[in-house]
């Protein structure tokens, strides 16, 4: 596995992450050392093991349908942890996802 | 449309499941809340935070695919979906990508007459976003509100096979669809609260040719005649593109219902990626044996075997059946009135059928009513069948009862006291009112006697009105012809 610095800058764009030349470059090495020890992982054959989607044992971890209201002063603290409000809504910057 | 083209059409509806509480918290699902008061620190996306699995909603989606025929994965799990839009503030939808709940379902519609079979490809569940606010009435705002109440209800994606071969077909498939959904009370379905959407996706292809052409993705379709007007437009502009030797391309597109087209929507993000993957703060779902029996063990009668009933049952015709089964309150009406009535009398559910399709429909149509909101009572209906059958009025009155009872709400029996309109069948009484008819009209009764038999319905006219419609119709034609003939 080769990583390139152009999939870098994708991956980078698409977290919306931004970095350095010199960061994008050591990032380039650690990535593909990163994805050449999983290389090494395939080896393993695991024909006869079941795939595991998580790394705990429990399943089925779930609750009953009841109504549980936050307290005003949760709300309140949910609003501060915004970067701004307008009335009883968050403010965020503008996005549209049509243009004419 | 255009022989030289065939359509091809997949729908993909989002439906909101019907619980009381969001899908990985306990904040409540009501709609008409006031903005940002159902939210809590698990559905706006706080650090540290743990979703905890709706067992609810599970069952309630477990139900809607047991009612599409659908094979349920015992096992399943979520899946984390990325993408940054200020209506999501984790930054990621909880979704499923593999393992799904359930696979390979399908579904009956009927399209002039024709029943087809539609697959049903999956079925998965996920959490709704929020809503934004980018105009406050015809103020442009600069920046968008966010309301997150919506924020982590549970919706289940209803994703069909690319079955459908016209826009006809797909409003069929989602009235279908959403008809079942109802049936089995899995989903309010409705479309003004955004509670039942479909996005489609659409390709043409030259008829004959294997392969699928380029799709186009159609969204913001908000009503059912909405999307077959969208995918009917869809349809045109791409035999349009390929007629003038264009090449149609894979994007998305959204429907402007004032303008009646669709236009692209161009966005700045990378093509679709999402970059899936199981999510580590929910472990997966293992459904056992008595969890999906005790949920098929509680399915009600579904549509398609109601109508077969409402056939065999009460003998009406495929067309009425299909009307009745439309919606379930409609049928709920209908069975109502025919138990009413069978308790007077017999043979009186096909009368009832016609109606209930031709006269109450019409006139809550006109009123714009549902048939919940209906001002005739089901029960009410049935009596007044029953009143026709055992003679009681004729056909004629029952009209001007029916008037009454939609402008009134009241039952048949008391309009029928109140205006005094029982049905004369005293033979004496009828007789007289004949005898009466014709002294009157000895011009007509020349012209019968000279052989225009035709010519003694306007007689009966003159006994109708003269006994304001009371009098038994069959029973005036019967003894006018023995005193014509005298
Ligand atoms: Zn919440």
């Amino acid at each position: 596995m080769e990583i390139s610095k152009k999939d870098v800058d994708y991956v980078a764009s698409l977290a919306r992450l931004e970095f350095s030349e010199k960061d994008k470059e050591s990032l380039t090495q650690q990535l593909d050392s990163i994805l050449d020890y999983i290389e090494k992982i395939k080896e393993v054959d695991t024909s006869k093991i079941a795939p595991t989607s998580h790394g705990a044992t429990g399943q089925n971890v779930w609750r009953e349908d009841t109504v549980v209201k936050s307290s005003q002063s949760t709300i309140d603290a949910l609003f501060k942890n915004a970067p701004d409000k307008e009335g009883d809504f968050f403010k965020v910057k503008k996005v549209m996802d049509t243009e004419e | 449309m255009n022989n030289k083209y065939e359509v091809v059409i997949g729908l993909e509806v989002h439906s909101q499941i019907k619980t009381e509480t969001k899908v990985f918290c306990n904040c409540s699902t009501d709609f008409h809340s006031q903005p940002n008061t159902n939210i809590c620190p698990v559905c706006t996306g706080q650090p540290g935070v743990l979703p905890v699995l709706n067992k609810k909603a599970v069952e309630l989606l477990v139900k809607t695919a047991i009612a599409l025929d659908c094979n349920i994965n015992k096992k399943s799990v979520f899946a984390r979906k990325q993408y940054f839009y200020p209506d999501l503030p984790k930054n990621y939808q909880i979704s499923q990508y593999e393992l799904p709940f359930a696979e390979h379902g399908n579904l009956n519609i009927s399209v002039d007459d024709q029943i087809k079979n539609i697959g049903i490809t999956r079925i998965h569940l996920e959490e709704d976003a929020g809503k934004l606010l980018h105009d406050i009435g015809a103020r442009q705002l600069d920046c968008s509100l966010a309301d997150y109440n919506r924020t982590g209800i549970p919706l289940m994606e209803i994703v069909s096979e690319p079955d459908m071969r016209s826009p006809q077909e797909a409003a069929a498939y989602l009235t279908a669809l959403k008809n079942l959904i109802e049936y089995i009370e899995t989903s309010d379905c409705n479309m003004e609260e955004g509670k039942f959407r479909c996005d489609a996706n659409i390709s043409i292809r030259p008829v004959g040719q294997k392969e699928f052409g380029t799709k186009a993705e159609l969204k913001n379709m908000n009503t059912i005649s909405g999307v077959e007007e969208a995918l009917t437009y869809e349809v045109q502009r791409q035999i349009e593109v390929v007629e003038n030797g264009g090449k149609i391309i894979q994007e998305t597109r959204t429907w402007d219902p004032d303008e009646k087209i669709t236009k692209s929507m161009r966005s700045k993000e990378n093509a679709h990626d999402y970059r899936y993957f199981p999510d580590p703060d929910l472990v997966p779902v293992n459904l056992d044996d008595n969890f999906i029996n005790d949920i098929k063990a509680n399915i009600p009668e579904l549509p398609e075997k109601r109508k077969q009933r409402l056939i065999q049952e009460y003998g009406l015709t495929e067309y009425d059946a299909n009307v009745i089964i439309s919606d379930k309150a409609l049928v709920n009406y209908y069975e109502t009135a025919v138990n009413s009535a069978s308790k007077e009398t017999e043979n009186t559910a096909k009368p009832i059928a016609n109606w209930l399709t031709t006269e109450l429909l019409g006139k809550l149509n006109n009123a714009k009513l549902t048939i919940k909101e209906s001002p005739v009572k089901a029960e009410y209906l049935g009596q007044l069948v029953a009143l026709i059958s055992k003679d009681t009025i004729s056909g004629k009155i029952a009209k001007i009862v029916f008037e009454e009872m939609f402008n009134t709400n009241k039952d048949p029996q008391t309009i029928i006291k109140e205006k005094g309109l029982v049905q004369i069948s005293d033979e004496n009484e009828i007789i007289k009112i004949c005898q009466e008819a014709i002294d009157e009209s000895p011009k007509i009764v020349a012209e019968y006697k000279g052989g225009k038999e035709r010519a003694v319905v306007a007689i009966v006219g003159l006994v109708m009105k003269k006994s304001r419609g009371k009098a038994n119709p069959q029973m005036v034609n019967k003894i006018l012809i023995d005193l014509l003939k005298k």
